[in-house]
């Protein structure tokens, strides 16, 4: 997943969205050790005070913990974890809706529409 | 140590009857990546070159860690121009050399590393390098120095989008934390995403001075964007409508 900063918000909001994904995938998996400051802010080309206000963020959301001596890690927490999830999905669903609706499809229309997919 | 690094009241810089800097008042701190951004001819470079000592002010005053420039100030700032002014003939490791001599906080090695990542052999000439390889070394040269202010005339102009990668990783992973960035530039697309703060210069004067995540938060736009806006939107004044 590589990091994308494209739109016009500010950019540790964007930073936090994506960081917020990647836990929530897996990619930083619970319990392990997150790559510091200056690690993810090399790689996402930003400054790394932006990063900083940005892995701020998840620790208030309680997604990661600060350690004093070991850095970041992810928490193992499975409550917030599966608060995360389902905050991310509502979103998911919530933008599906929204483009259903320009189409012209009821909610109950994209429901049966959903329903009947094959891929 | 002091909380503001440079501090500007009133600069003014006259060329002939032309008015290069018109009482720009600026104050900016430590540890921070700034933009210094404007079309071309709104005075970004000549606020550089009064930075290093290059130039004097017309009027007003401006300091550097509490001093005026000086043979202080030149040894805590560590200056990118805005063109090469090597002899041609010199080798990578000549310039090493020089900037060994003259520099007492230049770290030779670190340099020598970043030129060997670059594939630069130090006995390459200046003369057999390509636009984008001769900005690399300069940068490579500028950024081993542990300064206190690095003053980053245009230094992605010119080359291709992979070497402004590099360029732009390579003032983000090598900067002092105590150390301030001061990058000009016009093309903010590429840079935004590094900068802490950007100062937009018109004609001489400070139009506006602010980070940039708040002004994405305000305008809801990139500052890029804005920039565009801001520059389109003046009819008269400015190279870049003039033109």
């Amino acid at each position: 997943m590589d990091w994308n900063l494209s739109d016009g918000r500010p950019i540790w909001v964007q930073l936090h969205q994506q960081l917020t994904q990647r836990i929530a995938t897996g990619m930083y998996p619970r319990g392990s050790r997150m790559p510091s400051v200056r690690e993810l802010a090399a790689e996402a080309g930003v400054n790394p005070n932006t990063m900083q206000r940005a892995l701020a963020q998840l620790e208030a959301d309680g997604l990661v913990t600060t350690n004093r001596t070991a850095g970041r890690t992810v928490t193992e927490d499975g409550h917030v974890l599966s608060r995360i999830c389902m905050e991310l999905a509502n979103e998911k669903i919530r933008e599906y809706l929204k483009s259903m609706a320009l189409l012209g499809f009821s909610k109950d229309e994209a429901v049966d529409l959903l329903k009947q997919w094959e891929e | 140590m002091e909380n503001t690094l440079i501090a500007c009241r009133g600069v003014t810089k006259f060329y002939g009857k032309s008015n290069a800097l018109d009482h720009v008042d600026l104050e900016v701190g430590r540890g921070r990546i700034v933009g210094l951004l404007g079309p071309n001819g709104s005075g970004k470079t000549t606020l550089i070159k009064l930075l290093c000592g290059l130039l004097q002010p017309s009027e007003g005053q401006l300091t550097i860690d509490g001093h005026t420039p000086g043979p202080y100030t030149k040894s805590v700032v560590s200056y990118l121009p805005d063109r090469m002014y090597f002899a041609d003939w010199m080798k990578a490791s000549d310039i090493l050399g020089l900037f060994a001599d003259f520099y007492g906080d230049f770290d030779r090695k670190k340099a020598e590393e970043m030129c060997r990542s670059l594939s630069i052999h130090p006995s390459m000439r200046i003369k057999a390098m390509s636009k984008g390889t001769k900005e690399k070394l300069q940068l490579a040269l500028v950024m081993s120095r542990a300064a206190q202010l690095y003053l980053l005339d245009e230094p992605i102009a010119g080359v291709d989008p992979a070497a402004r990668d590099f360029i732009l990783n390579t003032i983000l992973t090598n900067y002092n934390e105590n150390g301030t960035v001061l990058i000009s530039t016009h093309l903010i697309g590429d840079i935004e995403r590094v900068l802490d703060e950007v100062i937009f210069l018109q004609t001489g004067s400070v139009v506006r001075h602010q980070a940039v995540d708040d002004i994405r938060e305000q305008e809801g736009k990139s500052v890029d964007a804005l920039f565009r806006e801001i520059f389109r939107a003046i009819p008269y004044g400015g190279e870049y409508d003039a033109r």
